[in-house]
């Protein structure tokens, strides 16, 4: 399947990605400056950027073919879509155990604190291809690629 | 600490209605010019630290900022102008000497604009390039007085060419004075325009030995990383005696930008400051020079033509001339518009001549001369444009380099901060953080897509003419009509007035 990759090379530390992915999950998907003036409260990234001195990369969730979180998941919520590979999560029935979160070898699930659920990348299934932060990355490092692992 | 009279240049404006407090101003600049105040949870910015690079604004995501010159009037004073004062204040702190980056922006006349073309009207037919067949194919070397040809063969074997898809190449900017992503950018460019880049005295970085068929290497007086596999990496060899930006005064790399690839690069210990001597210490006559013509020839089995660069200075023709006569394939011409990484402001601005007035002096001279032919002229040092291509090669070049435009290609904002070694766009500058910013992937699109579209526009314009070969253009110069230049100028350049 497809899936975001970063080229740290790259990545220039911007943090656009995530202002992008923001506005994606927000109340106004495509238009970034009521998402964040009017979008109160504000979703949390689904990814984040990493940074160590010049080194930095965007990161968020791998799309595992098997995906930890989905097991060890509690209610069901979090699915692994036969079709698509996208692993999702339902936030209905998400009750904020944190299971996911320990179970994520990447420690690529965020915790939404304010509304008890989990948060993670969804590849922007709902929003287009590619996915608005490879979309919007200003100098190309993020890529939306097949690699076939 | 007292207090620096110097104010800012810039103002920094942020619609407050737009900004949204990403902080990607603040990431982006180096200069430090944005901070979040997380008390009044608001970007501020400090306006004396601006450069006007752009980056923040071109990256700010809601258009929320702008940058305009700092609304500070001096008292009305057509001799003692802003940049005049401002240097003064500069200078009384520092006792220094003023640096900068890019080319000469003093308001010379720009000839390029002094000149039009011609183009076909009922007499001769256009030519359609849509529809029709277009040369623009360019051969550097030196060519011999007349072809033999045996059995529909020719007799005698050229000698050693460049050959150019367009005739524009990228000129001499070394791995030091730009980043290594910038030099990958023009190298992959070069390589999908069949056309060169050059590598200054910068040696050639181990990544880009690939592209040796699209490289010029360039030899000069710091000598910094040539050796044999170096001299027979490149298609061409130039020597390089002159820049347009600084004429006479040599190159100084700070230690700080020779990092572990630098170093390896040029061949000098780690962290130590590459200074290239103003004058090659082995060449003080044109004899001396053909002596290191023939040396470089020789190491490279007479197989690759050896050119020399110079700068346009006053007695250009007399020393091209010299330079042809001392075994030079190909000479290169840089006129005082000429960018470069860092040299002296008062250098930069007050040395040298128009790059027109030098060519046209110099193709003339070397018709009057005869030898024309056994060298060819690739000029430098403020082509903007297709147009400035066109008529370059109507005065005369052979073919031209771009330097500054091929870095605006790239991102450059031309704020003229080459020498600090922060440049913002990731191009003039050695620092980690900074260096990322330029994808060579992307850069080398650009560069390539700017040649292309150049090239276009060059068709057009010779099809308007009715001319179908660039060759046919070259050194065409009834194909040129001045307008608002005086008898000297005109005949200097060699053209008529318009309406004649």
């Amino acid at each position: 399947m497809k899936k975001v990759y970063v080229r740290e090379e790259y990545c220039i530390g911007c943090h656009l990605c995530e202002v992008y992915c923001v506005m994606a999950h927000s109340r106004y998907p495509h238009d970034l400056l009521k998402a964040f003036k009017k979008g109160d409260p504000l979703p949390l990234p689904r990814l984040w950027v990493e940074e160590k001195g010049p080194l930095t990369f965007a990161f968020q969730c791998r799309h595992c073919e098997e995906p930890h979180c989905v097991s060890a998941c509690i209610t069901g919520a979090l699915q692994k879509d036969t079709t698509t590979g996208v692993v999702t999560c339902e936030q209905e029935r998400c009750v904020g155990c944190w299971t996911c979160v320990l179970a994520c070898t990447y420690g690529a699930i965020r915790r939404d604190t304010k509304n008890g659920k989990m948060v993670k990348c969804d590849l922007c299934s709902n929003w287009g291809e590619p996915p608005a932060c490879v979309y919007y990355c200003p100098n190309e490092a993020l890529i939306f690629v097949e690699r076939g692992e | 600490m007292a207090l620096s009279l110097l104010t800012p240049m810039f103002k920094v404006e942020r619609d407050e209605e737009l900004c949204i407090q990403c902080k990607v101003c603040m990431r982006q600049c180096v200069n430090g010019v944005h901070w979040y105040d997380e008390e009044e949870d608001r970007m501020r910015c400090d306006h004396k630290k601006c450069v006007g690079c752009h980056r923040c604004v071109v990256l700010c995501p809601t258009g929320a900022l702008t940058v305009k010159k700092y609304p500070l009037e001096f008292r009305e004073n057509a001799h003692w102008t802003l940049d005049y004062i401002r240097s003064i204040y500069l200078q009384a702190e520092t006792g220094g000497i003023l640096l900068t980056g890019m080319g000469n922006d003093r308001p010379y006349p720009v000839y390029w604009d002094h000149m039009v073309l011609n183009a076909s009207q009922v007499t001769n037919p256009s030519i359609d390039p849509l529809r029709e067949p277009m040369e623009l194919k360019t051969y550097l070397g030196r060519k011999p007085k007349a072809v033999e040809i045996k059995n529909g063969k020719l007799a005698e074997k050229l000698p050693p060419q460049l050959e150019l898809d367009v005739p524009i190449m990228f000129s001499a900017m070394s791995f030091g004075s730009i980043s290594l992503n910038a030099v990958k950018s023009l190298a992959q460019a070069a390589r999908e325009t069949g056309t060169f880049f050059n590598t200054g005295e910068g040696g050639l970085h181990r990544d880009l030995y690939e592209y040796g068929a699209n490289t010029i290497v360039q030899v000069a007086s710091g000598r910094f990383g040539v050796d044999p596999d170096y001299l027979k990496a490149g298609a061409g060899i130039e020597i390089k005696i002159g820049q347009g930006a600084k004429p006479g005064i040599g190159g100084h790399l700070p230690g700080e930008k020779v990092g572990p690839e630098v170093s390896a690069t040029r061949m000098i210990p780690l962290g130590s400051d590459a200074i290239s001597p103003a004058p090659h210490h082995d060449i003080y006559s044109i004899e001396d020079l053909r002596q290191l013509i023939f040396s470089l020839k020789e190491a490279t089995n007479y197989e690759k033509p050896v050119g020399v660069k110079i700068a346009a200075v006053h007695n250009v023709a007399a020393i091209a001339s010299g330079i042809a006569r001392a075994g030079a394939d190909f000479v290169a011409i840089d006129g005082f518009r000429g960018g470069t990484g860092a040299a002296p402001l008062r250098t930069r601005d007050n040395v040298g001549i128009p790059i027109e007035f030098a060519l046209a002096a110099v193709d003339e001279r070397l018709r009057r001369e005869g030898i024309r032919n056994e060298v060819s002229i690739v000029v430098g040092g403020s082509i903007r444009n297709s147009a400035d291509v066109v008529k370059a090669i109507a005065l005369g070049a052979d073919a031209v380099y771009i330097g500054t435009a091929a870095l605006i290609a790239l991102g450059c904002h031309l704020c003229q901060k080459c020498n600090t070694g922060k440049c913002n766009w990731g191009i003039a500058t050695q620092d980690p953080y900074l260096v990322k910013r330029l994808n060579p992937e992307i850069g080398a699109r650009r560069a390539a897509n700017l040649i292309r579209a150049w090239a276009h526009e060059i068709k057009e314009l010779l099809g308007g003419m009715g001319i179908n070969a660039i060759e046919s253009l070259r050194g065409n110069r009834l194909m040129l009509r001045g307008i608002g230049l005086n008898e000297k100028e005109l005949s200097i350049l060699g053209i008529k007035a318009a309406g004649e």
